[in-house]
Order: structure tokens, then sequence, then C-alpha cells
């Protein structure tokens, strides 16, 4: 089913939830790990998930990866449900589109296998070159495509050769073997050395614009999420709780935790004066969780019905939305203060 | 050794007034001996903190911090060595401290909260139990005073008095780091050393910890070494920055200034390496290349293979710390000519 409104949409999820059963196997409880969670990735675009650890972002990713199968909810790549397709044989077509980046580049890589061993998997994997000859061609460019010179050598290199940064280079460069049109990258930078963090970012960045890569960039620094993403949605507690463009998402912050998140991110460019954080209080266990909106008992703005109902999606524009009871048509509360 | 650090009123209302620094590193070096040969992890450094100040280290992993808090607090174990220079805490050299004065000056004069909470704590201990261990341990008191104590410590770091009975996998991670502060609080030292005290935490708790960390300095008047790699972070929270590449401190200065008008070619790096949250997007370049591998630094200033300026005398010759503003230091050839008298000699390689 191809969105038509939008021919570039190459990544839709719809409603797309995961529990967890804990407490053994007669465990009657559920961890709630993802709620009701949509969105579309279009070609090209990045989109950011930003979230405290716990909020549901690494899980989203992992089922869009189908390294997990949802509770509920669908995934259409290319407008093909590809929960519906046979696990087996089209997970193959599938997972050559879409390939992930890990956080940890020192345990994604293998330390007995060469770098040009790592590169040359997917290859043959997925069937993309025929002769050695090629192969050793197609890894070279791969190599140099990441930035890492004189390829031929960093190829005969073994993982422990090689810094943080570059490891995350290499596990790009593995992504990238298969032209994928979609990249799942789970808190990529977020292990690395400051000072190269940005040399990271700006090459998937360089990768969108040349081969028109879409991104799932998930990171908790949210500062980074507005440097790469073009939209960036906010996670707390198994829900998306507000996405927008992603300036304007940080510039007019609506939902009381996008405000909260903003306020408490250590920010020397705004400052002299530190601003205060009033909220107080941690994410709420993610086992059984109580009805309504899961902010509620830390939001300063809570109302009776914000601990009864689940607030629904209102469109604060037509890239700007929120879920939050202060915004529904359903009543005619003052807005927040930014 | 200062008398007045013995005071064991439970909350210190004031800093001592004094001209003196309240601690100061000078050319402190620290060798690791490993089979490859001896690897220079800290090399000459030379800092001091004032009575109620906060001075940050920042630098990237391997830069040499952590084992610097480590030679104050003389906790380094081999094949760490400490190889030169002095640590002065009010009046006496820590380097040349016995046993019996090191355990004194350990939790009394000096407390420390490490990185990680969860391995701070003894998994088999309620959380009372261990704030009593370190007031009991230093402090004559009986065990229902030193409890006493212990519950009005988490009155001050905002937790429940409840959660003194309570071990640490009760606690959620947020109030395992407060727990560890209380800790570290327990017999009001005039220094605390935080070596990433918030960066296994989320941004809203790291937050709400450093903001009562401040109220509690401002209240108690103690000195804070704050280190971290969280260059936001640091400039935000700290009054003074030492920032660190391969073990040398390569510039110092207030913190807004170092923010504001770095000097050194790798801090300037660093300032354009973390992206803003408000303001024009720019495009950012950080800086290339990797940090140095300490057993094979590079020769001259260490960090002339990664540096846009380099020139001439960089590959050859060793930096030395020079004033380049009133109290704004940097170690970088580019100032060589500036004529000032250099801080720290150090020999040419």
């Amino acid at each position: 089913m191809i969105n038509l409104d939008n021919p570039a949409v190459v990544m839709e999820v719809r409603n797309l939830s995961k529990r967890f059963p804990v407490g053994g196997v007669l465990g009657k409880q559920q961890v709630h790990a993802l709620n009701d969670v949509s969105f579309t990735i279009k070609e090209g675009e990045v989109v950011a998930l930003v979230g405290e650890s716990g909020s549901g972002k690494s899980t989203t990713a992992r089922l869009i990866a189908r390294l997990m199968e949802p509770t509920s909810g669908q995934i259409f790549f290319k407008g093909q449900d590809i929960l519906k397709a046979e696990p087996r044989g089209a997970s193959l077509s599938y997972r050559n589109k879409v390939q992930m980046i890990f956080q940890d580049p020192f345990s994604s890589l293998n330390p007995v296998h060469t770098i040009g061993h790592h590169i040359a998997r997917p290859l043959l994997l997925h069937h993309k070159v025929k002769w050695r000859k090629d192969r050793e061609a197609r890894i070279n460019e791969l190599l140099a495509k990441v930035g890492l010179n004189p390829p031929a050598e960093v190829a005969r290199k073994f993982p422990y050769q090689l810094s943080g940064g570059q490891r995350q280079r290499i596990a790009i460069a593995r992504a990238l073997a298969v032209d994928p049109e979609i990249i799942l990258a789970d808190e990529p930078i977020s292990m690395l050395d400051v000072s190269i963090r940005i040399g990271v970012l700006n090459l998937m960045a360089q990768l969108k614009k040349d081969y028109g890569i879409g991104y799932l960039y998930i990171t908790h620094d949210i500062a980074s999420a507005r440097y790469i993403g073009d939209k960036t949605m906010v996670m707390y507690a198994g829900h998306t709780v507000e996405g927008a463009e992603s300036s304007e998402l940080m510039e007019h912050p609506a939902h009381p935790y996008t405000q909260l998140l903003l306020s408490a991110v250590p920010n020397p460019h705004t400052l002299q004066q530190p601003t205060r954080m009033e909220a107080r209080g941690e994410i709420p266990s993610l086992i059984d969780m109580p009805p309504g909106c899961p902010f509620a008992a830390r939001c300063p703005h809570v109302k009776p019905i914000c601990r009864e109902v689940m607030p629904s999606v209102t469109n604060l524009s037509s890239d700007h939305w929120v879920r939050c009871h202060l915004f529904g048509s359903d009543n005619s509360a003052a807005q927040p203060a930014a | 050794m200062s008398s007045s650090s013995v005071a064991p009123s439970p909350l210190r209302s004031s800093a001592r007034p004094s001209n003196e620094p309240l601690l100061s590193v000078q050319d402190l070096c620290v060798e690791y001996r490993t089979p490859r040969g001896p690897v220079r992890a800290v090399d000459h450094v030379s800092f001091s903190i004032a009575h109620g100040e906060v001075f940050g280290l920042a630098g990237e992993s391997g830069s040499g911090k952590s084992t610097i808090a480590h030679a104050i607090m003389r906790i380094l174990h081999p094949p760490a060595v400490i190889t030169g220079g002095h640590v002065n805490f009010s009046g006496a050299d820590v380097l040349d401290m016995e046993d019996e004065e090191l355990s004194r000056f350990r939790w009394h004069d000096v407390s420390m909260v490490f990185q990680s909470a969860m391995n701070a704590l003894n998994p088999v201990m309620t959380i009372g139990d261990q704030i009593c261990d370190v007031i009991q341990r230093h402090l004559k008191l009986s065990k229902s005073e030193a409890m006493d104590r212990a519950a009005h410590l988490l009155d001050l770091v905002g937790i429940e008095r409840s959660r003194l009975k309570s071990f640490p996998h009760q606690l959620s991670g947020g109030m395992r780091q407060r727990a560890v502060i209380a800790i570290a609080l327990s017999l009001n030292p005039p220094l605390m050393i935080m070596d990433e005290p918030t960066t296994a935490l989320d941004v809203v708790v790291q937050k709400e910890i450093l903001q009562q960390i401040s109220d509690l300095k401002n209240k108690m008047g103690f000195s804070i070494l704050f280190i971290t790699h969280d260059m936001s972070l640091m400039v935000e929270f700290s009054d003074r920055i030492g920032i660190m590449y391969a073990g040398e401190i390569v510039e110092t200065a207030a913190s807004h200034e170092v923010f504001n008008n770095p000097q050194h070619p790798y801090t300037r790096g660093l300032m354009s390496s973390f992206p803003s949250l408000i303001g024009p997007k720019v495009k950012l370049t950080g800086i290339p290349g990797s940090p140095p591998d300490m057993g094979n630094p590079p020769s001259g200033c260490r960090f002339h293979p990664r540096c846009d300026k380099v020139f001439g005398v960089c590959p050859q010759q060793r930096t030395v710390l020079r004033e380049v503003a009133p109290s704004h230091r940097a170690a970088c050839h580019l100032y060589d000519t500036i004529g000032l008298t250099p801080r720290t000699e150090r020999g040419t390689v």
C-alpha cells in the first residue's frame, strides 16, 4: 500500500507496540516497552528519536530491523507490509535495504577478523559482487567513502588497531556495502571521543546527500538531534509525545516533557546564568503502567483527565504534533509557558 | 596538616578565609609501567584550586584526567606510579604522607565521587550502614549518633530518610548517585573530587543532581575538582577549567573565557565539536584524526598531527604553558613570541 500522497516515503511505522513478559513463565506482568508508535521516514530524511534511557528508542530500531517481532502494529517498507512477508526469505531482501549501526563500536566488530573481512561479509551474503577482484575494489571504495585512507592498508588491519571513531566508520561502511535505503543508527556517537563525534555525524549527513539514504537517528543528546535531524521525535516511557521539524521542536517545545528535557540540557551557548529546572522525579516503571499520560506524575500542568486517559495526537501545525491534554480540542486550558 | 579540617561540626557554614589555594598540584607526573615500556599518562601537570571554587578538568578518554584524581587521592595502583611533582593540600604534601596521615586526608580533607555509583556502593549493605561505616571509621560516634547523621545527610541530598534501610539495588540510578554524594559529604570535607559524577545518568537527573551539588556547595563552601568529558556541562558548572590533551594541560582559564575565547587550537576544535540547541545551524568541523596512542606519543607538541595551525617548530619542541591573557594560559608554540615568563619548564624532546 503505497502512500500515494507522498511517494518519497520509504519507511512507515504504524501503531507499533512491544510488550515483554516479566516474572518467569507464569508471570502475568508485562513491560510496556513501546506503545502505539507511528512515524514515517522519507528518502534522504533524518528522523531523530530522542529520550532518556528506557524510553523505548532502541526497541523501536530493533523492531524495524526485525531483530524482534512487535506485539502489534505494522511496518511498511516502500508500501509493503514487511511483517506479513515470510520471515526468512523476505528478510534477506529487506535487510538489504534496511541496515543498522550499533552504539558500541568495540563490541560490534569481531576481534579475530580483519576489517576487509567485515566488509566482505555483507557483500557475499547479499550477493553484491561476483568476483574476488571486484570485491576488493568495492571494499576499498567503501573504506575510502567513509574517510579511511589508505583503504587497502586499513582493510588489512584488525579492529584493535583502530580507534573508536575509525571503528564506527567501519560499521558505517559495512552498512553501506549493501546499498541500503534506510540506516538505523542507534546512538552511533555516544561512545566516541568528543572531538571525533562531529566527524561521524558529518559523514552520515554526507551519505544522506550522496545516496539519499534515510536515517532513524537514535540519541539521548538532543543538540545532536538538532544538528543532523530533519525531524525530531521525543519519546517518554514507551510513547512518542511530540514530533516536529527539529528547529521548530527546540524553539517551540509544546509538551511539558520536551520543555523539561530542553531545560536540562547543559548549553553554554545560552548561558551566562544557567536556567533552573523545576520538575522532579524519574521515568515511571514500565511494568503494568497505569492508564493516562505516562508523564502525569511529574507534570507541572497535570489535570485530572491526565491520570485517566492517554491523550491523542493534536496537530499544532502541518509538521508539529503533540500528545498532551493541554492541547486537545476537548479543553480550553491555557498553554504551558514555554 | 591544617587543624581546621578536623572540625566535626555537621555543616561548615562558609569557606575558610585564606589567600592560599586549598589544593595545589605542581609538575605532577604519573607513569604506567607496561610491558611495552613506561607510558606517561600525566606529564608535568600543574593547577590549583581556591577555597569554594569549582575547578574543571576536561579532556577526552585517555587524556589523564582520572589518573590525576587518583594520584591526588593516592589511590593509584601499580603499574601506575607517581614519578614526580607535588600535591599540596593546606600546607602538607599529600605525596609524602604516611598511612595514618593519609587515612585522615582521605574523606576528612578530600572525598571522592566515582563515575559509577553502582560499583561504588556495596550491594549487600544498606545505604544507612554504608554511610555510618565512613562516619564511624573517622569519628568517635555511636551507631545511633552516626545513623542520625546519616539521616541528616540523606535530607541534604534529597533522599527520603526511610531509604536508610534500602539496599543499592532498590534505588534508581539517580538516587544511588545521590547516596554516593551523601557519603562524600559525610565528614564535611573542604574538597570533593567528582570524577564524571553524572555520566551514566539521563540529562534530567543529571541536571537535578548538579543543581543540588551547586546548592550544597554554596551552603557549605567546599571546593570541587570536577572531571568530565562533556564540555557543555563543564563550562556550565565550573568556575575555572583546565583542558587536557595527551596527559598535559594545554589551556587553563575561567570557564566563560575558555568557551568564548579559546586560544589553543585543540580547545578551539573542541568548542566547534558540540552542536548548539539555539541559534543558526552551522556546520561544525570537529578535529581531524584521533587522540594519540600514549605508549608512542607524537614528538614535540602532542597535538601537532591534528592541528590546523601546525608549523616548523611544532613537531620538534615541547610546548610550555604561557600566559596569553590575564589569568589565561595556553601551551602552544603560536604564543612563543608573547614573551611572558613560562610557568612550567619542559625539556625539549
